[in-house]
């Protein structure tokens, strides 16, 4: 790890302040992927500003009935809120899904949607990354690429996204306020991440000035037809090769509202609005469920060794849906798939 | 407690920060270096090598130790952002020569072999208890899945658990 100044923020005005006056500086809070890409030398910052005590650490009821959650509150305490497991039982089903116990309780729901890819050849500094070092190349595209994207990939970078929170926040159609000194503004969660494309140095847009303040939930949690399948080369603490959100609303035995979102396969938390829209208004059955798995998945590329996450998403987008539809949630200390 | 630096007052070069942490229940005052974990401070400032440097990258467990009462991985906690926190170590754990119920536990289950891991497992089977949410054992493996044994002595380290739960009421 390299020596770095270290700054402590006490609230947003100064955090930004702190980081207006570097640029190259890094905010710090759980530590918990920022540190770790510091020991691989990865990041290298100059400085870091700490802002694990802003008073963003609540999470409070909106005037619509949804909820505003502090950037800083902790994974662990978000998915054992009682209003989260009450209401969106999706988000904390996800969460409980993701790292271990330890970096849970360390990693903070705004540093949740900031960590990079794992990616190995971004984390080996020995190796080109277009996304660590832009130019200089991809090497997962002819390496070793069973975890890498299937969807929205580039010539220039495969890498996924790694949150498990993010799915499930762009199933629940969460808003990202961010706060920077320009002011304030609010980015979809679904528009926050972004794909490669020629720039995968980027992975969100968010403007290095500006700081996640909190993640807002619309008022529809969808807390009985749910489901977070994650399949993995482990049966817990692993990154996703494949995750599914699912999220039903039905009335009289029909798709209502159908939210659906993928992890493990792109850039970014992957959902597809007219996928949903062809599940509206019909009858659960594991026919609509593949027509519509075949719709998500109709332009998924494989490379030399991820191929099988086409198929492997196909069957995990049902399995899903189908455990939404029937109300038996996927538990994620219970191995079995059912 | 010291003030760290604000945004007006950052030395031209980084200089070690006074921090306060009550260890063990024990208020110690060090000077750090600001990219000092807290792992690298226990064991190499403050003499306490029981929590173990295992993988240094948050991946095997063998670190963890209680911050204000919750399991976390010290090598990935800078010690400097952590002023006036309250660390329990394994070493902490006993009171007196009263072994903690789930170093008893451990010992009655024969759960662990080379013994590396096993702080690290104690300290998060502490913090799992306090926690409160593991009520099967599917609840506790999930759980406790944080930490590696590479000997693997799992079977045995979640029967300690169990027991150790069962003889604390739940409370670590």
């Amino acid at each position: 790890m390299n020596n770095f100044e270290y700054a402590r923020a006490s609230d947003v005005a100064e955090a930004i302040k702190l980081k207006a006056a570097d640029s190259a500086a890094k905010f710090i809070a759980g530590g918990t992927n920022l540190v770790d890409l510091m020991k691989y030398e990865v990041e290298r910052p100059a400085r870091l500003i700490d802002i694990s005590r802003l008073p963003l650490q609540s999470v409070e009821q909106t005037d619509d009935g949804g909820l505003r959650i502090g950037a800083l509150v902790p994974n662990s305490d978000l998915a054992y809120h009682p209003l989260i497991e009450r209401s969106y039982p999706l988000l904390s089903s996800a969460i409980l899904a993701g790292a271990s116990a330890q970096l849970r309780n360390m990693a903070s729901t705004g540093g949740n949607l900031m960590q990079r890819t794992r990616c190995a050849y971004f984390y080996d500094v020995a190796t080109p990354c277009n996304k660590r070092m832009p130019g200089s190349g991809c090497s997962a595209r002819s390496g070793l690429n069973r975890n890498h994207a299937i969807l929205g990939t580039s010539e220039a970078c495969i890498a996924t996204h790694p949150s498990d929170m993010g799915v499930a926040l762009a199933a629940l159609d969460a808003t990202v306020h961010v706060a920077g000194a320009g002011g304030t503004r609010s980015i979809a969660l679904i528009d926050f991440h972004r794909l490669p494309g020629d720039t995968p140095e980027l992975d969100n847009n968010l403007h290095t000035d500006e700081i996640i303040t909190a993640i807002e939930l619309p008022p529809q949690g969808f807390a009985t037809h749910y489901s977070y399948l994650k399949i993995r080369d482990r049966l817990s603490y692993a990154f996703a090769l494949v995750s599914v959100a699912a999220a039903l609303e039905l009335e009289n035995g029909h798709i209502r509202v159908a939210r659906l979102a993928l992890g493990g396969v792109a850039h970014k938390p992957w959902r597809d609005i007219a996928v949903e829209a062809l599940l509206r208004g019909e009858a659960p059955s594991r026919d609509l469920f593949g027509a519509a798995a075949d719709a998500l998945l109709k332009d998924a590329k494989g490379f030399a060794h991820n191929a099988f996450k086409i198929s492997l998403a196909r069957r995990a987008i049902i399995r899903t849906l189908t455990q939404a539809a029937n109300a038996t949630p996927q538990v994620q200390s219970v191995k079995k798939v059912r | 407690m010291s003030s760290p630096p604000s945004a007006l007052q950052t030395p031209a070069k980084p200089a070690p920060i006074s921090i306060t942490l009550t260890i063990n229940g024990e208020a110690r005052t060090i000077d750090v270096a600001p990219w000092t974990t807290l792992l690298d401070l226990l064991r190499d400032r403050l003499d306490l090598t029981g929590s173990k440097k295992g993988c240094d990258h948050g991946q095997c467990g063998a670190c963890t130790v209680l911050l204000d009462g919750r399991r976390v991985v010290s090598c990935l906690t800078l010690a400097v952002m952590k002023d006036g926190a309250a660390i329990t170590t394994i070493e902490g754990l006993a009171k007196g020569d009263e072994l903690h119920p789930l170093q008893q536990a451990f010992i009655d289950h024969d759960a662990f072999q080379c013994g590396y891991c096993t702080p690290g497992q104690i300290c998060s089977a502490a913090g799992l208890i306090a926690e409160g949410r593991a009520k099967t054992v599917d609840d506790i493996r999930e759980l406790m899945s944080g930490n590696i044994c590479r000997c693997g002595a799992y079977p045995n380290i979640v029967a300690a658990i169990e027991q150790a739960m069962a003889t604390t009421g739940g409370r670590s």
